[in-house]
């Protein structure tokens, strides 16, 4: 089993104003410093089978079909090695 | 004219827009968005509302209902197709509109009579209107800020594409003011406030909206 993430991000020039908010929110709870915040998604898919690079190209036509619009979003697609797989378990 | 309204899960406009295609003169057909069946009509309207819990984006899971298979190969056969509100997103998310909608400038769901100036009357939604003609509206909207690239924008103002134009305020943040566009040939339109809001003197703010449920009958199929 693989797990495929894509993170999902407005693209630079789009207004994001859920991120405003956030910036906005910051400064009244005290976080000082913040110049900007972009809010994105992140979607973990799990796959059957061993990571490859045709599950990853075809993870990466799900972020371009459905997980993002192209129009205002781009995407990167990386893949996690899950800790079972490996052999090893959290505490 | 038999004028199909799609009702996907959380469509909330899909009865007022029945009323308004059949105060326009038309027949109204209930459309589900599970079915790959037009029902035999002559139009197509995708409805306001919310449709899936607007997740994902708005519209992006809607696009891929089963009956937008066949809207969508209806469009491009040039059946006319009206996307409002949340339809509209649906057409921007299908790619039989660019651009998209985004959420709001000022973050604050928009509820409001809204003045617009109806900039295309050559469309089959719009043909009832004079050119420059100026109507009021209902307009609501959380996700209305309709965004394009530059040269996606110039083309649209170039090739006379942009149907509506807020006046006074812009509501939404949207580029250009722009509140409806269409495609090239003006058979697909979509637009961001709600005509079938404004279709009878009893409630809402008039009859301005009425227009592009007359048009059908005054363009198509002159």
């Amino acid at each position: 089993m693989a797990r495929y993430v894509v993170d999902v991000m407005p693209k630079p020039e789009i207004l994001d104003p859920q991120g405003k908010a956030v910036l906005g929110a910051l400064p009244r709870l005290g976080f000082a410093g913040v110049t900007d915040v972009r809010q994105g998604k992140r979607f973990e898919l799990e796959l059957d089978g061993e990571p490859s690079d045709e599950a990853l190209a075809e993870v990466t036509k799900m972020a371009e079909t459905l997980l993002s619009n192209p129009v205002i979003e781009d995407f990167e697609v990386h893949v996690e090695v899950l800790a079972e797989a490996a052999g090893k378990h959290k505490a | 004219m038999k004028i199909g309204v799609v009702t996907f899960p959380g469509s909330l406009d899909d009865v007022d827009a029945q009323r308004a295609v059949r105060i326009g003169g038309h027949e109204a057909v209930a459309l589900w968005h599970g079915d790959h069946d037009l029902r035999g009509v002559d139009a197509v309207v995708l409805p306001g509302g919310f449709s899936y819990g607007d997740y994902l984006r708005c519209g992006a899971i809607s696009r891929f209902a089963p009956v937008m298979t066949e809207v969508v190969e209806a469009a491009g056969r040039g059946m006319p197709v009206l996307g409002i509100c949340n339809g509209f997103q649906i057409l921007c998310e299908s790619h039989l509109l660019p651009g998209a909608l985004i959420r709001n400038d000022h973050r604050k769901f928009v509820c409001r009579d809204q003045r617009l100036r109806i900039e295309n009357n050559r469309t089959a939604w719009t043909s009832a209107y004079d050119e420059g003609a100026e109507v009021t509206i209902v307009l609501k909207n959380g996700e209305g800020g309709f965004v394009a690239d530059e040269p996606t924008l110039d083309r649209l103002e170039g090739e006379g594409l942009v149907v509506a134009r807020y006046l006074d305020d812009n509501p939404n943040g949207s580029a250009r003011a722009i509140a409806g566009i269409t495609n090239d040939r003006g058979n697909v339109v979509g637009l961001m406030p709600h005509p079938e809001h404004a279709v009878e003197d009893l409630t809402g703010p008039g009859t301005d909206g009425l227009g592009f449920f007359t048009s059908l009958a005054a363009a198509t199929f002159a």
